[in-house]
């Protein structure tokens, strides 16, 4: 266990290190969280409680879903990109030989770095919007408890998903095209482009079971107070460890065929 | 004098020929070390023709969840800030191409940031070709072409669906803003590469003024702040790759009571944000120190 928790901390102090990219990082969440802010204003002036949500909670939900944004590695620049290169060059090799857990030790890894993230490039998204527009962010310290859980989970979902991503390097090879696709469908289906209750009918139920919601909708439902279907915060919480454990389930199911098939060149 | 001016250059050495021949050299120098670039970067992503073909038709769909969100959005309501769908399509449709062509053509300056730490620009610098050449051609990824067609798919249904009356202006400044758009956004790029010079890591800057501009000028001008306008009019000109000439075409006024002609200046601010960018970009090889390692 110490060793995991040294490897978490070598993650957050990893991306501590690149202190321009971080700062570029917060202007370019913040200059997002304007636009998409400005597009909502005229979006729920039209329809006034659209999707369950107030102006207010949907400004909150835009300004708080981009302090995720890098954090959840929605679209891309968490580990696969590097785990997959590993894999192409034969370095897994050494992750392998390693007296820890594969799984484990990316995770920690991930973990460490998003922490780094949600610190580095969350806060300040959130302050500038709270500046600029009125967000309707709870009070009570409770549900930013629960907030605080749903959001560890949510990541450890999208951490899971990604590990698959990563694995499939041992079939393709190549990641570019599968991590731009994914990196695409999870800022659809998570809720980064629109709210998913705004999603109408049939194809609206579904796109909330999907494991990318667990990433940021229902972190952000917890946070507004909206049961959302997946009935209260317990509902919430349960439907994320659902699917984190199904995801991490099927990442080590692919991971033993995947160390099956490695074949190590060279010397 | 004509004549002893004109006498004076035929009989004078051959350094007025020197010093004009390189220019113009240069030019086409790096337009074909470009092309030549780019072609062998087109034959690597050929040897696997399946491979780049799902690629190329994937990134058009997925490009196509954007529109989707709007699409939805419009399931909910019959106009955004005054818009109507087909007018949204019209901006959508513009702004997508534009910024998938100077993508395509540009794209990979953004590894700029990149290149200057692991130095992988010194290499660049000893081979005779111009640098923004090489920079911008290498891993040259023809599978953008998806975000392109698709931007054109859209472009095309607004144009379709748009109740307007079409005047030979109109018809005109179609092109003519996809065109100009693309240099403006091209000459953002540019800048941005400079921009690494001095900032070193911070790409993700240039990402706001072009995907965030582009998602910006997805959506009408009307439901943004004045001073936001005012920024992306006369700051950084992003309003003339599309707004101002879509604006034209819809017959809608502009939000700042700006005159209709401004319409046809995008390819004139097209060039005059490149004469900076450029510029920017030479200062910025010029003060290149290598990290040495």
């Amino acid at each position: 266990m110490r060793l995991y928790g040294a490897v978490a901390v070598g993650g957050f102090r990893r991306y501590a290190t690149y202190g321009t990219a971080t700062a570029a990082g917060v202007f370019t969440n913040t200059v997002f969280g304007f636009i998409l802010a400005y597009t909502y204003v005229a979006l729920w002036d039209e329809r006034p409680g659209l999707g369950g949500y107030s102006q207010g909670q949907a400004l909150a939900f835009i300004w708080v879903s981009q302090s995720l944004l890098a954090a959840a590695a929605l679209m891309g620049g968490g580990f696969q990109e590097e785990f997959q290169e590993r894999v192409r060059t034969g370095d897994i090799a050494v992750d392998l030989y390693r007296p820890a857990d594969l799984q484990l030790w990316w995770l920690a890894a991930d973990m460490g770095r998003a922490a780094f993230q949600l610190l580095g490039r969350g806060l300040v998204p959130v302050l500038a919007g709270a500046l600029a527009f009125p967000l309707a962010l709870p009070a009570d310290p409770v549900r930013w408890l629960l907030f605080v859980v749903a959001v560890v989970l949510g990541l450890v979902v999208s951490f899971a998903v990604r590990f698959l991503l990563g694995l499939a390097a041992f079939w393709l090879l190549d990641g570019t095209g599968i991590n731009m696709m994914a990196g695409l469908v999870s800022v659809f289906f998570s809720g980064m482009l629109l709210p998913l209750t705004v999603f109408p009918g049939g194809f609206g139920d579904v796109v909330r079971m999907l494991p990318w919601a667990a990433m940021l909708q229902v972190p952000m439902d917890v946070l507004l107070g909206e049961g959302a279907g997946a009935g209260g915060a317990g509902g919430a919480l349960a439907f994320q460890a659902g699917w984190a454990l199904v995801l991490l389930g099927a990442g080590r199911l692919m991971q033993a065929a995947a160390t099956r098939k490695v074949v190590v060149q060279g010397g | 004098m004509a004549d002893a001016v004109l006498g004076r250059e035929r009989e004078g050495p051959p350094a007025a020929v020197w010093e004009r021949e390189p220019r113009r050299h240069r030019a086409w120098e790096g337009l074909r070390c470009y092309g030549l670039i780019a072609a062998m970067w087109i034959r690597s992503a050929m040897t696997y023709r399946m491979s780049f073909l799902l690629a190329t038709v994937g990134h058009a769909a997925v490009t196509l969840l954007d529109f989707a969100a709007i699409y939805i959005m419009f399931t909910h309501v019959d106009a955004l800030g005054g818009f109507s769908l087909p007018e949204i399509a019209l901006l959508y449709g513009s702004s997508s191409t534009s910024l998938g062509l100077a993508n395509l053509l540009l794209g990979n300056t953004d590894r700029m940031g990149t290149r200057i730490r692991d130095g992988s620009l010194d290499g660049m610098l000893v081979r005779p070709v111009p640098v923004l050449a090489q920079v911008a051609a290498d891993r040259f990824a023809l599978r953008r072409l998806g975000r392109i067609a698709q931007g054109c798919g859209v472009l095309v249904w607004a144009v379709a669906a748009l109740d307007v009356d079409w005047t030979a202006g109109k018809v005109l400044l179609v092109p003519v803003m996809v065109l100009a758009g693309t240099a403006i956004f091209a000459a953002v790029m540019v800048a941005g590469a400079a921009f690494q010079f001095a900032a070193g890591d911070a790409a993700e800057v240039v990402n706001s003024f072009t995907y965030g501009g582009c998602t910006m000028l997805e959506y009408p001008p009307t439901v943004f702040a004045k001073e936001l306008l005012r920024g992306v009019t006369f700051v950084v000109p992003l309003a003339f790759v599309n707004w101002l000439p879509a604006l034209y075409v819809l017959g809608r006024p502009d939000p700042l009571g700006l005159p209709g002609w401004v319409a046809f200046l995008s390819p004139l601010v097209a060039f005059a944000v490149f004469v900076p960018a450029s510029l920017a970009w030479r200062a910025g090889l010029r003060s290149y120190r290598s990290t040495g390692s």
